[in-house]
């Protein structure tokens, strides 16, 4: 682990594997996550070509507009591990400017769904136009709700900062937040590449 | 608070307990998301190019591949961590990577289920 693991936790709970509960219950449940995009992906790739009426994939996706999208949620990844090493090594304002980034990173990226979401929709592609729409609108949606659910999570992270409420003994809290943050980077990883560019 | 007797079993199993594990440097993070963004930029370049054909798919696919595993191994920490996390993680994956590819096959190549 990082920085912050060198960070004892003064009201984590061990298993006895040595190993902080939390931690591992967010592993397991970031493995139930991998099913869940799983099923969405899976449904995308089985119906991809299937669609019968128009807008068709290779008419209406922006592949440079995705391009920025996707290298702004990686440079928010990269932001959130600048930001749990700030933490670990208790530099308060660099602890807040990396999260700061983070969040601004991820509205940013949330900003370009929304204008490519209501860009599609303008050109007839809605969720009960075609297959295509439904598949499309529902795993990128869900993925979506994920940024903001997480976005909201380091903005209770980054108060908690502003307020002095997040030493190093804290770390774990921004570590777990930072794995979502991660998690959610990766499936964007293979959604870009599945449904933007292998089309 | 952790538990020595626990953090000694860890030891004794070959696992590094939380507290005493290996980290990169903030330089060796930069790094990494400079190649996540140039391996963003080849795979754009990629689609790009006419007449790649058949190539095309597999080659992007391993291009994805390597930026999830920068992703998992170094900024997820699954380098540096407890080994219990990448089983976990990699129980969940595998998986999820057999579903796809099942389904996928299933409807796509098997004439029978042929969507």
């Amino acid at each position: 682990m990082s920085t912050q693991a060198r960070v004892r936790q003064r009201d984590d709970h061990y298993t006895s594997t040595g190993l902080p509960s939390w931690k591992i219950g967010f592993w397991t449940f970031m493995a139930s996550e991998c099913l869940f995009f799983a099923t969405l992906i899976s449904t995308y790739m089985v119906y991809k070509g299937a669609a019968v009426e128009p807008p068709y994939p290779d008419e209406i996706l922006n592949i440079p507009l995705t391009t920025i999208s996707t290298f702004v949620l990686l440079m928010s990844s990269l932001a959130m591990v600048l930001a749990l090493e700030a933490v670990a090594g208790a530099k308060r304002m660099l602890t807040i400017a990396w999260l700061s980034v983070v969040i601004v990173l991820g509205i940013v990226f949330l900003g370009f769904q929304v204008y490519e979401f209501t860009h599609f929709v303008g050109e007839g592609l809605t969720i009960q136009r075609n297959i295509f729409g439904s598949s499309f609108f529902v795993l990128t949606g869900f993925h979506g709700a994920h940024v903001t659910v997480g976005v909201i999570w380091l903005t209770t992270l980054l108060i908690m900062a502003i307020r002095g409420k997040l030493p190093p003994a804290k770390a774990l809290n921004v570590e777990i937040a930072g794995l979502y943050w991660h998690f959610v980077d990766i499936v964007w990883i293979v959604i870009f590449t599945f449904i933007y560019l292998i089309q | 608070m952790a538990q020595p007797e626990a953090i000694g079993q860890a030891r004794r199993r070959g696992d590094q307990p939380h507290e005493e594990q290996a980290h990169a440097s903030v330089g060796f993070y930069w790094m990494i998301g400079g190649i996540l963004a140039a391996v963003t930029g080849l795979e754009v370049a990629i689609f790009y190019i006419p007449g790649l054909g058949s190539v095309m798919g597999p080659l992007l696919i391993a291009l994805s591949a390597g930026k999830f595993l920068l992703v998992v191994m170094f900024f997820m920490h699954l380098k540096f961590d407890s080994r219990i996390f990448t089983g976990l993680f990699i129980a969940g994956i595998s998986l999820a990577i057999f579903m796809v590819s099942a389904l996928v096959i299933l409807y796509h190549y098997l004439p029978r289920f042929r969507v």
